[in-house]
């Protein structure tokens, strides 16, 4: 298979196979878990379940001042890359080009150099995440193979990406191949790794502000 | 697989609902829990992890509920749920969890890690991997009708007491009254004055209440070990009472736990809404500041604080009313760091306070309270649990520290103003 | 990748490349420049230049046969309608050009003799260049004289000590190959594998490409260093891309977004546009077209990487090489739509395995507690 031939397939049949997966999957794990539902609360009601789910949803996002301190590491390097990985995925012209290709819904990028820059910034971001896993007790604790095989399709795309867009270290349709490529393995792994958390956080948040808000409490 | 590891499997089975589906997922194992929990923070001890503790139900989760996991499972692939895998877990899921709900709080991805915990003990008080202190509390509450061995006998003295002292009588068994009052055996063997002041406030408002020779006990040891049909047992005595007495509410005493098992969990664990109300005692007492049934003399001396008992405040939602009542009598209230929603557990909840082997954990982390309390140079500390108050003076002893822990329903009683 | 090639034994001067030169007007001085040019354009140093010279002038007309199969006359048309007369243009002539089915005045059985002679007499050593694909799956689809192009090929690539695949037909397959591919289109690479093959793709490809690569051959005797696709690297080393002089509006961002909007007219980066530039190797950013005048993105459009293998088949000329090249919306909807069937079916499986849980509950009791092992 010549070079270009690879990226032939991984523009057209591997992504197909891959989005086939992907949503897929997102919907399977969605309905799996959904249906499972849950016994309605027969207590009296001290205050909205609707109201409290929703706040939580938005009101996680800021961390009391304690959690911040004492989480500082997690939440600061945790936001960078995510908000890196926000800019990079959805604020990058051709990125914008797929999307609105297969979803008919579009919306202005970002200067290249600022992605650029985002997408360096989250490439460290990235590694201290690692590093953190690897030296800090806690997360040596919790880690799990999983936990790092979902670390390195993450990182992957990103690599190949800044490596494709500055056209380093292998002839260009190669690098857009291998990024490309990456990304599809990041889609057909998204369903069934943790990586499910970028669409259950919502239901998680949800479910946990509904349960507070129900008794009153804003979690 | 032993007959007990199956039952617990499938008790732990039972337990799963989509919430617990959707927190599970969406773990990213960040260690956020961890720094939200005393027992990590005051040990730097990795295995306190909150999210580590809900381990059995969540290897049930994957193989019971997801596509891949029953794959794994069926390809061998999966961890299996063993006696020796439960008995670790043993220390975590009960000796170093007071359920307080911090962790619920802080996690980024919103999971109610302790939602989870709860659930969790229900597979392992089935498995036997469960602490001997709790099985006893249980045993007597199931058996004796409280978990300290307190029958009626025990308080009808201190109803005579009572009586004695300010003059009035108690009512118990009135049918038809407005409240049902519920105590702790801790009240009646530790703290009887809390019987005196919420007697002597009752009076002094024109309330209508009564006590229950057949059911005055309100703590719970069910939902602490965590199996339902015994917490559910112990709910439907109240329920019984609460029918006969044809009461309009009934009154949750200064107990955190007990709050949780009649008001939240009671109605879900009989299976029917209840015809009559549950109320704290907090606020019963705030609604009657409200309409200025309660008048009061003078102000406590000192710079007092007020600690805010998890399952009352944090996972019961009674957290303006205790401050009502305070701003009534205290001029130099201060309030914790964290205090409110985000305060910090004494330690010793959950059951925690009836399990010998968890003793030495649970006065280490009284020193996260200590900190709290140093941090705004407290006086005194007033609370609303009986079990909190307890282990707080126990750990104030421990770190030999002078402070006095007040309850709050007796400290207004000291304040009201007499009856003309 | 070289491989040395019997350099022709020299008949007489009249033969040689340097007396044709000089038959045809060519000055010394235009011929230097066109030595110097060649050397710059193969990355060789300036002291190269004379040697170069020398070995051009010294060189036999070398015999090319050039077969044309599956393949519109494009290439021909590219190589021969140069705008003016070039040297390069002057070296094509002074080629023995003994059978071209174009440019030949032979026609039927004479020019077929012409083919044959030039075979029998330079055998191991004549040139043959290809343009065209050839139909493997039907042969019928191309003859020449009643002789499929697969026969004609091997028949004549026996004795070739060199096969040059001039366009993307010959090269890779091209148009003829494209999807679904109803002649069962090969490419020249596909069918030959005993001999040296220097790939000049394009569609068409550019003329001073294909002299290079003949100069390059008559000066040194050896293929010229070629990349992973059979390309001489010295034409096909760099992409259109990094040679783009739009190259820093797509650095920046600022693309055209329509074929008439202000970023078109202010002469913005085409990627959004469909150009193929990023992944496209040739020299048309650098040598141009039409005696240098301009190049494709210059005039506007962009580029449809026509000198790389299935460039017909890599979606639309006209969408970004950032999308997918296959519906992938409805391949989405479609798996959105069985995800609900097959999701709900788990899901009432997970629902019946929860309710039979609790159905099989089994009342736990203080005795249960205190039950010993």
């Amino acid at each position: 298979m010549t070079e270009i031939e690879f990226l032939s397939w991984v523009r057209g049949p591997g992504f197909q196979i891959a989005s086939v997966i992907f949503v897929f999957g997102v919907i399977v794990r969605l309905f799996e878990i959904l249906m499972l539902g849950r016994k309605a609360n027969l207590a009296e009601a001290n205050g909205s379940e609707m109201s409290g789910g929703v706040r939580t949803i938005f009101s996680r996002m800021a961390p009391e001042s304690d959690t911040f301190k004492r989480s500082r590491f997690t939440i600061v390097v945790g936001y960078i890359f995510h908000i890196g990985l926000f800019i990079v995925i959805f604020l990058f012209a051709p990125h914008i080009l797929l999307i609105t290709e297969v979803t008919g819904v579009g919306w202005s990028a970002l200067p290249t150099p600022i992605v650029d820059m985002a997408a360096v910034i989250t490439m460290i971001a990235l590694a201290a995440v690692l590093l953190h896993r690897v030296k800090d007790p806690v997360m040596q604790y919790l880690a799990r193979m999983e936990d790092y095989l979902v670390w390195l399709v993450t990182f992957l795309p990103m690599v190949t990406g800044y490596l494709a867009f500055h056209r380093m270290g292998l002839p260009a349709p190669s690098l857009l191949a291998l990024h490309i490529l990456s990304i599809e393995l990041l889609m057909v792994l998204f369903p069934f790794t943790k990586l499910m958390h970028a669409f259950t956080f919502i239901l998680s948040r949800w479910y946990n502000g509904a349960i507070a808000g129900y008794k009153g409490v804003r979690s | 697989m032993s007959a007990r590891l199956e039952q617990a499997v499938h008790a732990l089975k039972e337990q799963i609902d989509a919430p617990v589906a959707s927190f599970l997922s969406s773990c990213v194992h960040c260690g956020m829990c961890a720094d939200a929990c005393l027992f990590y923070t005051e040990t730097g001890d990795p295995k306190y992890t909150p999210i580590v503790k809900v381990e059995p139900l969540r290897r049930v989760w994957e193989q019971e509920f997801t596509f891949m996991g029953q794959l794994k499972k069926k390809l061998g692939l999966a961890k299996p749920i063993t006696d020796e895998f439960l008995a670790e877990w043993e220390s975590k899921v009960y000796d170093s969890c007071t359920m307080c709900g911090r962790c619920s709080m802080v996690c980024p991805v919103g999971n109610d890690i302790t939602y989870m915990i709860r659930k969790t003990r229900e597979g392992m008080a089935v498995s036997g991997h469960v602490p001997e202190g709790l099985v006893g509390a249980t045993t007597r509450a199931v058996t004796i009708g409280s978990p300290m061995g307190v029958k009626f006998p025990a308080l009808q003295a201190q109803i005579k007491h009572v009586e004695k002292d300010y003059g009035f009588k108690v009512p118990v068994d009135v049918e038809g009254a407005e409240y049902l009052c519920m105590l702790s055996s801790m009240e009646i063997m530790n703290f009887p004055e809390y019987i005196g002041a919420i007697a002597k406030i009752f009076d002094h408002a024109g309330v209508s209440w009564t006590l229950s020779s057949k059911a005055f006990e309100a703590t719970n040891s069910g939902i602490q070990i965590g199996v339902s049909d015994i917490a559910s047992e112990l709910v439907q005595r109240i329920v019984s009472e609460a029918e006969r007495l044809k009461v309009k509410a009934v009154i949750s005493p200064e107990c955190g736990h007990a709050y949780t098992a009649i008001r939240w969990e009671g109605p879900n664990l009989v299976g029917k809404k209840f015809g009559f109300k549950v109320r704290h005692i907090l606020e019963v007492l705030d609604e009657l500041r409200k309409e200025g049934r309660l008048v009061t003399e003078g102000m406590e001396e000192g710079r007092l604080t007020y600690h805010d008992p998890c399952q009352i405040g944090r996972r019961g939602g009674v957290l303006e009313q205790p401050r009502n009542l305070i701003n009534m009598l205290v001029s130099d209230y201060v309030e914790m760091p964290d205090g409110g929603k985000m305060n910090w557990c004494c330690g010793a909840g959950g059951g925690v306070s009836t399990i010998e082997s968890a003793d030495e954990v649970r006065l280490k982390v009284f020193q996260r309270k200590k900190d709290q309390m140093e941090a705004v140079d407290a006086e005194g500390l007033i609370s609303a649990c009986s079990n909190c108050r307890i282990h707080i003076e126990d750990g104030l002893e421990e770190y030999h520290m002078d402070i006095p822990v007040l309850s709050l329903t007796e400290t207004l009683a000291e304040h009201l103003v007499d009856k003309e | 990748m070289k491989k040395h090639i019997t350099e022709a034994e020299p008949i007489g001067d009249d033969d040689t490349l340097g007396a044709a030169l000089r038959r045809q007007g060519v000055s010394r001085r235009s011929f230097l420049k066109f030595c110097a040019a060649t050397a710059s354009m193969m990355a060789l140093p300036p002291s190269m230049v004379p040697a170069i010279a020398k070995a051009l002038e010294r060189a036999k007309r070398p015999s090319v046969i050039w077969l044309s199969f599956q393949e519109c006359t494009g290439c021909t048309e590219s190589l021969t309608r140069a705008h003016t007369a070039t040297v390069e243009s002057l070296i094509f002539d002074s080629i023995s050009l003994d059978y071209h089915h174009t440019l030949q005045a032979a026609a039927g059985h004479a020019a077929e003799e012409a083919r044959e002679a030039a075979m029998r007499e330079n055998f191991g050593k004549y040139l043959l260049v290809i343009d065209g694909s050839i139909p493997v799956g039907n042969p019928g689809y191309s003859t020449i004289a009643g002789i499929s192009n697969l026969d004609m090929l091997l028949e004549t690539a026996k004795g070739a000590a060199a096969i040059i695949p001039v366009g993307t037909c010959a090269a890779y397959g091209g148009i003829p190959q494209a999807d679904p591919n109803p002649t069962g289109a090969a490419s020249v690479a596909d069918l030959i594998t005993d001999k040296p093959i220097i790939n000049v793709p394009g569609c068409p490809p550019i003329p001073v490409v294909i002299t290079g690569v003949l100069t390059h051959f008559l000066t040194f005797g050896t293929l010229p260093e070629l990349d992973q696709l059979g390309r001489p690297k010295a034409f096909y080393g760099q992409s259109i891309h990094d040679r783009c002089y739009r190259r820093p509006f797509y650095d920046k961002g600022q693309f055209a977004e329509t074929f008439d909007d202000e970023g078109a007219r202010k002469g913005w980066c085409l990627y959004k546009l469909g150009c193929k530039g990023p992944t496209s190797y040739n020299a048309c950013a650098t040598t141009k077209w039409n005696g240098g005048t301009s190049f494709p993105i210059e005039s506007g459009h962009p580029c449809l990487g026509c000198s790389e293998p299935k460039f017909w088949d890599g979606g639309s000329f006209y969408k970004a090489l950032s999308i997918p090249t296959t519906e992938v919306a409805r391949d989405a909807l479609y798996a959105g739509a069985a995800a609900i069937a097959v999701g709900s079916a788990l899901g009432m499986k997970n629902r019946a395995s929860s309710k039979q849980a609790k159905a099989e509950h089994q009342k736990v009791s203080v005795d249960d507690l205190n039950k010993e092992d």
